[in-house]
């Protein structure tokens, strides 16, 4: 065990964590924010994606070690009253249906924005081939980032 | 003792000796001997050609070819699948967006069978020289790994030096349920080495 603070959501949190233990463990068992989801622990699914100094890192396998000295933003922490624009279009186009996947594809999809602010179809598939959703919505998970792409250019707001 | 040269032949011999000693020290230069440098090139067809199989068989294994492919996903697992979810290679070869490398592949490999291999170079050739190895016949990836317009602008001594490079290496490391490469990493590079230094020869085919 050492002790390791983290940064999340622009909040430090001094922790006692083994530096191996995965950094989703961290963040719902530690730091008590649920909104991240576990979906397969291998990486493979897309559930659990963070940001970690800006990027979509997938927290079932990256180490607590590795967010130290970073800041780390989660699903509670994209915008202080969801307010983001990937999170007001998937709000207005009623996106998820039972709703697990979607705390990872909406951080996927708001790190798409801030780098491609006008993504084509091709860009928002190989933004997020790798969330995957058993409910299959990924129609509507298009449809909503270029509905986000929208209101970010109209109100000059950046993911 | 018997004498084979006249004592006075052999006086004017040492004399002559002498002077001439004294005279080259004259010419003595105390600045540092300049080191001769040899070429390290000794060409050599058939042992270059024969050293290219196994670093040929080797670049084509999984360990190597499944991040130099033909297209722009990745490939994975022993049999070279297009890696799950598609991951493009982006101009640095290191992702795109919310699929960079480094979202999944650590600094080190992940514990258990089949977890993604990690190291902190992790990453596809750039866009702008893809160095596919994927579908190259031998002759054809000799002939590219010693262009300097196909191999990152290497020369020899680059190329010998890359045989170390952390990611090569990554090769011998591939994290649990990967078949090694097959040569250890010593055989490889001796074969390398020979290859280049013997003139980098492609095979006929």
């Amino acid at each position: 065990m050492a002790k390791i603070t983290l940064n999340i959501n622009k909040k430090d949190y001094p922790l006692e964590a083994d530096p191996q233990m995965p950094l989703l463990w961290a963040i719902r068992d530690l730091a008590d924010l649920k909104g991240t989801k576990y979906g397969c622990g291998v990486a493979q699914c897309g559930a659990c994606v963070v940001h970690l100094d800006g990027e979509a890192v997938r927290s079932c396998v990256t180490k607590v070690s590795r967010a130290a000295g970073k800041k780390v933003v989660t699903i509670e922490g994209l915008s202080e009253t969801n307010s983001h624009p990937v999170q007001k279009a998937w709000q207005e186009i009623d996106v998820p249906q039972c709703g697990y996947c979607h705390s990872g594809q909406i951080m996927s999809a708001a790190v798409l924005l801030r780098e491609k602010p006008n993504p084509t179809d091709q860009d928002i598939d190989d933004a997020m081939a790798g969330n995957i959703c058993r409910c299959g919505t990924y129609l509507r998970i298009r449809e909503a980032i270029h509905m986000a792409a929208e209101m970010q250019k109209k109100t000059g707001t950046k993911g | 003792m018997k004498l084979f040269v006249p004592k006075k032949a052999a006086t004017v011999l040492s004399i002559f000796i002498f002077i001439i000693a004294v005279g080259a020290s004259a010419f003595r230069n105390d600045a540092p001997v300049k080191q001769i440098t040899f070429s390290t090139i000794n060409r050599d067809s058939v042992a270059s050609v024969q050293a290219f199989e196994t670093v040929y068989k080797t670049l084509m294994s999984p360990r190597c070819m499944n991040c130099h492919p033909a297209g722009d996903v990745p490939l994975q697992g022993d049999d070279s699948h297009l890696h799950a979810m598609g991951p493009k290679r982006g101009l640095d070869g290191k992702g795109v967006y919310a699929m960079k490398c480094s979202n999944c592949h650590q600094e080190t490999n992940i514990a258990g069978l089949h977890m993604p291999p990690g190291n902190p170079e992790w990453h596809l050739p750039p866009a702008a020289m893809k160095m596919v190895f994927q579908g190259k016949s031998a002759h054809e990836l000799a002939k590219q790994l010693v262009d300097k317009k196909q191999n990152g602008n290497k020369d020899i001594k680059k190329l010998i030096e890359h045989a170390d490079d952390g990611l090569v290496l990554a090769g011998w490391d591939p994290g649990e349920g990967r078949t090694l490469p097959p040569v250890t990493h010593a055989e490889f590079k001796k074969a390398w080495i020979t290859w280049l230094q013997s003139g980098a020869y492609a095979p006929k085919k």
